[in-house]
């Protein structure tokens, strides 16, 4: 089972950063994406979204292997700032499981 | 095994913290492109590589180890090798097998770019030794501790000599310095530009007419964050050259994949692949931007295309 993470849940809701309230999960994003991964970066702001860090865990290598190159963004009709949320990610899996700052 | 992600992260996090640059290269190494030209130290106004074009040729020479490494049972000394970084610097002797003509060929794109701002009368100086690296990489994988930290020893280095006004060279120092400082400095105003902006401002002229076809990269940086698009265009315009846009250019263009290449070699050669091909469906004569764009686009056309930096066909024009 799946469990919600209450630790990521709240360092999402205090980050000024990470944002993916607007997105409407249409798929563009993933759709030009030049890495073509499924997870990148829908799937993986919706789990963020509920707190499944263990899901998040799992998609370590996604989270670093996004170019930060920004096709998505540009593309994205909500206007999620797409870089700056994998950005988070990255940097709380740096503090949290890699212990790095 | 893929490269381990941790390990290689503490050694960029480690090497800023302690040596000021991801990948430290010596003073001599950082500033060799500059003899001869008489740049004033400092200056209101200053030139700034922020060591990217210096430091292709050590990535490049150590990218070449690191695939090797993938899929290899050796990965598992990463951790071990991080903590022996710490003590010496490992990845300075890595550098040190960076080519002689590699070297030469990238500084010689600063030379140009150094000479092209003096041909359109720009008044500068550089900081030689004291220049920083600008933290881009530590940024973007998101160790916000050590690139805090880094981003006011930079501010501070700018305060001391009084710096106003910062011309850069690279999409990735442009974009650190423009947009992502002033949200980890407060106060931060400097005025930076990058050097194609402040060339298609200028008045220069060019001195031959350049009739080359050219397929021409954009980089995702600049075209994406900082809104260079059109200068460079604009520049080669005035030359005549034939600019190629392939089908993804501009705001829309396709990363080179180059930002994979320290932790995901693989995947980074299969991005430049897919983007050298829709570039040589454009042309088989292209030009970057970046000296990231450049290296990785190289090696994935292997010669099977002429991939240039855009201060070459820049230098030919406008007579330097
Ligand atoms: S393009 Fe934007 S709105 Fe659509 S799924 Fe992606 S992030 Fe959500
Ligand atoms: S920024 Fe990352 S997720 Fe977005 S298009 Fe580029 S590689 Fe894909």
């Amino acid at each position: 089972m799946n469990r919600v993470s209450s630790k990521m849940a709240l360092a999402v809701k205090c980050s000024d950063t990470f944002n993916a309230d607007a997105c409407m999960h249409c798929g563009v994003c993933t759709a030009v994406c030049p890495m073509g991964y499924e997870i990148l970066p829908r799937k993986l702001f919706r789990y963020v979204q509920i707190g499944l860090e263990d899901k998040v865990k799992e998609n370590i290598s996604s989270i670093y292997s996004c170019l930060l190159c920004g096709m998505c963004a540009e593309n994205c009709p909500a206007e999620v700032n797409i870089a700056d949320n994998v950005r988070f990610l990255r940097k709380y899996i740096n503090e949290n499981e890699f212990n790095l700052s | 095994m893929p490269l381990p992600t941790k390990d290689i992260l503490g050694i960029l996090a480690d090497n800023l913290n302690k040596r000021k640059s991801v990948l430290p290269i010596s003073t001599a190494g950082a500033t060799r492109w500059a003899k001869g030209l008489e740049l004033p130290k400092g200056g209101k106004t200053i030139l700034y590589t922020g060591h990217l074009y210096q430091l292709i040729p050590v990535i490049d020479a150590m990218a070449g180890q690191m695939s090797r490494l993938e899929d290899s049972p050796l990965t598992k000394y990463f951790g071990l090798g991080r903590n022996v970084n710490k003590l010496i610097n490992m990845t300075f002797f890595m550098g040190m097998m960076a080519s002689k003509n590699t070297r030469k060929d990238y500084d010689h794109m600063l030379r140009n770019i150094a000479l092209l701002l003096k041909k359109a009368n720009v008044e500068f100086g550089y900081l030689y030794g004291e220049e920083l690296y600008s933290g881009a990489l530590v940024y973007d994988e998101g160790l916000d501790g050590a690139f805090a930290k880094h981003a006011q020893r930079v501010c501070d280095l700018f305060k001391k000599h009084g710096v106003e006004k910062v011309i850069t060279v690279d999409p990735h120092t442009t974009h650190t310095l423009r947009s992502v400082f002033p949200e980890y400095v407060k106060g931060f105003d400097l005025d930076v530009k990058s050097y194609l902006e402040v060339l298609a401002d200028s008045g220069i002229k060019p001195t031959t007419l350049i009739s080359d076809e050219l397929a021409l990269h954009d980089s995702c940086v600049y075209a994406r964050h900082e809104n260079v698009v059109e200068q460079p265009r604009e520049l080669l315009n005035r030359a005549g050259v034939k600019i190629k846009n392939p089908t993804l250019c501009g705001k829309n263009t396709h990363c080179c994949g180059g930002p994979l290449e320290s932790l995901f070699p693989s995947e980074s050669h299969r991005i430049a692949n897919n983007r050298a091909k829709q570039l040589k469906e454009a042309g088989d004569n292209i030009a970057t931007m970046c000296p990231i764009c450049l290296v990785s686009l190289r090696k994935a056309a292997n010669g099977s295309a002429q991939v240039s930096d855009l201060s070459d066909t820049l230098a030919r024009a406008y007579g330097v």
